[in-house]
């Protein structure tokens, strides 16, 4: 295990972004965080975690797919996608790393979507352990570890150092980049911090929060349960849950008249909107409660189904602190049967 | 903080319930932990006893579910109204939004409504949180020891700049009446005037590029209450999930404004439920600073059947180079 002073985190980041372009949390105007590219005098944020999460680099809220350019009777079609260069995110939390294995079983499975493909390929993951989880987190009701995060490298940040293991070959190659800034540093201080965060998170309230109920096979027993009814009454139909959400990843694609042209455009779409499913034929969704209902069983019943059990929710707790009337998957879990007997 | 008890709404209730005047009850329900509270219809006494809550984190505006929900129930439905929502209630029966005799109102008296995200950033890992008086004792998971939070430091920004501690509407008060307060809501307001058009731009170009176009602002909005919004309708030309560009966004949230002027309470809510900390609300009020000093004082929602300004011709309105003119060259 290598490690650095945080002092030296300046120096660091300024190295990293010789070769990539760096993107790391900072403090906002408003107290939240965001990840923003680093420039010269950025200050890495000690919030535990972003409102928008880091999905947005590989799968991001707009993105322009083509456009056609119509002269008479020409119309002329320029694919108009940028391929990415290399870019860092600094700082992913273990919760949301999971997140890009949720959207590559989505993107990367054939038809392999080449935009995404492309991302993923030019991305590397910088993940930082926690040590103050925040009481709506639940990543361990995911089988997340907070404290070992997943990423091309893993770091984890105590009072004076910053310690740094690579996983893959590209984490490996971005470490050498820094080695004259890293020495070999001793796991242990890194043991004894994982420790006491493990302590912290089996002291959460959402610590009893688990899947039991929930999975493959349970579509009908869980579609039909009268819950839903009450669980969506009040739900405005807005999309924040699943804009702040690391693992949504419907879209929708649209055409934007430029006037001489078309520019074809994929962006962000949600199940709570009462557009979503409407088709040639009608909506199979009319109400909220099926719009509501659609959201946790596919994080919770179809998605495992169709993906050897995974679940694409990872306890982020993004959801829990932004729905405007405090309804979420952990209020859901619980009322049709995911706490702890 | 709220001098009003848990008991005395919930026994209301539960008479009200029983008694056959109501059938259901719009009130709030508590959540996992202690402020995420969430608005709830309340159909049994034993639902109530379990779930019901009045304490600080009651900041939802019921006013517009009154919309959808009165129209599909039979019977009455008790609604709790704090006095802000009292004003959206009154603005949506100005334009026959749904059925007065629907509805049983109960006011409630309010000493305003926490912040979660400013008391979220006065104590992480929040465990428990107790009303007391003058503010609120927080305890986290990573201190035992409870912490004495401030009201004043918490408040929302609506309850901060409290306009009317007033209802304009019920059947039923709980707690004291309270009085129309001379607010400071439009210094902010005033201090976006006081910009340079470009310093003014900026701030909105920075504010609004931050929308993630969830649409929460208008989705809790009780002055947008077209059945489908022009925005969601495939047909109108507009439709649009997400901004094609910056511009877009800028866009939605000024036709959003332009629309609501007039019908707009300055409730607050906009701005509470953005996920993203932009404070739409100022938009609002510029609009409403702009009647008042053009067509004289006018609070939407003060009695039912007011007609907004913008929509009333009269012989004593402003003539347009006076609009253009009254603030001198800067206008």
């Amino acid at each position: 295990m290598l490690k650095c002073s945080l002092n030296k985190m300046n120096l660091v980041f300024a190295e990293i972004a010789k070769a990539n372009t760096l993107y790391l949390p900072t403090d906002q105007n408003d107290g939240s965080a965001k990840f923003t590219k680093w420039e010269e005098g950025s200050v890495w944020s000690n919030a535990l975690n972003t409102v928008r999460s880091p999905k947005d680099f590989f799968f991001p809220q707009t993105e322009d797919l083509m456009e056609f350019k119509v002269e008479g009777k020409n119309i002329e079609l320029t694919d108009i996608r940028r391929e990415s260069e290399d870019f860092v995110i600094f700082g992913v939390r273990a919760c949301d790393v999971k997140s890009f294995e949720v959207l590559d079983r989505v993107f990367l499975v054939d038809p392999v979507d080449s935009f995404y493909a492309s991302r993923r390929e030019h991305g590397i993951i910088v993940a930082l352990a926690c040590t103050r989880p925040s009481e709506t987190c639940f990543c361990t009701t995911f089988g997340i570890d907070c404290t070992n995060p997943a990423g091309d490298i893993s770091v984890w940040k105590t009072e004076t150092e910053l310690y740094w293991q690579a996983n893959t070959e590209k984490g490996k190659k971005l470490l050498a980049s820094i080695s004259a800034l890293t020495e070999e540093g001793d796991a242990a201080e890194v043991d004894a911090q994982k420790e006491k965060t493990a302590a912290v998170m089996k002291k959460l309230p959402l610590a009893d929060l688990t899947t039991d109920g929930f999975g493959a096979g349970k579509t009908m027993e869980l579609f039909n349960d009268p819950a839903w009814d009450e669980m969506s009454q009040t739900c405005l139909g807005c999309g924040t849950c699943t804009f702040v959400c690391p693992t949504c990843q419907c879209y929708d694609i649209k055409d934007f008249d430029t006037g001489n042209g078309i520019i074809r455009y994929r962006c962000w779409d949600s199940c709570m909107y009462s557009e979503f499913t409407k088709m040639a034929h009608g909506n199979n969704r009319l109400t909220q409660k099926e719009r509501f209902r659609q959201r946790f069983m596919h994080k919770l019943v179809y998605y495992p189904e169709n993906n050897d059990g995974l679940y694409s929710c990872v306890g982020c707790g993004r959801c829990l602190a932004k729905c405007p009337i405090s309804m979420n998957i952990a209020k859901v879990m619980k009322k049709i049967g995911g706490e702890k007997k | 903080m709220q001098k009003i008890r848990r008991d005395q709404l919930l026994d209301r209730a539960i008479s009200l319930l029983s008694d056959g005047t109501v059938n259901s009850v719009l009130g709030w329900q508590k959540g996992e932990f202690d402020y995420d509270v969430t608005p709830h219809i309340f159909r049994t006494e034993d639902e109530l006893k379990e779930g019901f809550v009045w304490n600080d984190f009651c900041y939802s505006n019921f006013s517009k579910y009154l919309v959808a929900k009165t129209d599909r129930i039979e019977g009455r439905m008790l609604v709790f109204l704090k006095p802000c929502d009292t004003y959206s209630f009154n603005q949506l029966l100005t334009e026959h939004r749904f059925d007065r005799e629907k509805v049983y109102a109960v006011g409630v008296s309010c000493e305003g409504m926490v912040d979660v995200n400013k008391l979220k950033a006065k104590a992480d890992g929040i465990s428990c949180v107790e009303c007391v008086e003058g503010g609120l004792e927080v305890t986290t998971i990573y201190d035992d020891e409870a912490v004495f939070v401030d009201a004043k430091d918490v408040l929302l920004e609506r309850c901060l700049n409290c306009k009317s501690k007033k209802h304009v509407a019920y059947d039923e008060l709980i707690g004291e009446e309270g009085e129309i307060i001379d607010s400071a809501r439009f210094d902010e307001v005033a201090k976006l005037e006081a910009m340079t058009p470009d310093q003014r731009f900026a701030f909105w170009q920075n504010e609004l590029s931050k929308c993630i176009r969830c649409n929460a602002c208008r989705d809790a909005c009780p002055a947008c209450t077209c059945e489908t919004c022009v925005f969601n309708n495939s047909n109108s030309g507009v439709e649009n999930k997400a901004p094609v560009n910056s511009f877009e966004e800028q866009m939605f949230h000024i036709i959003r404004a332009y629309h609501v002027a007039g019908r707009c309470t300055d409730c607050g809510e906009c701005s509470r439920v953005c996920p993203q900390n932009i404070p739409l609300h100022l938009l609002n009020r510029k609009f409403i600073k702009e009647m008042n000093e053009c067509y004289g004082e006018y609070q939407a929602g003060e009695e039912i059947g007011m007609r907004a300004p913008l929509v009333n011709y009269t012989l004593d309105d402003m003539e347009a180079d006076e609009v253009l003119n009254r603030r001198g060259e800067d206008a």
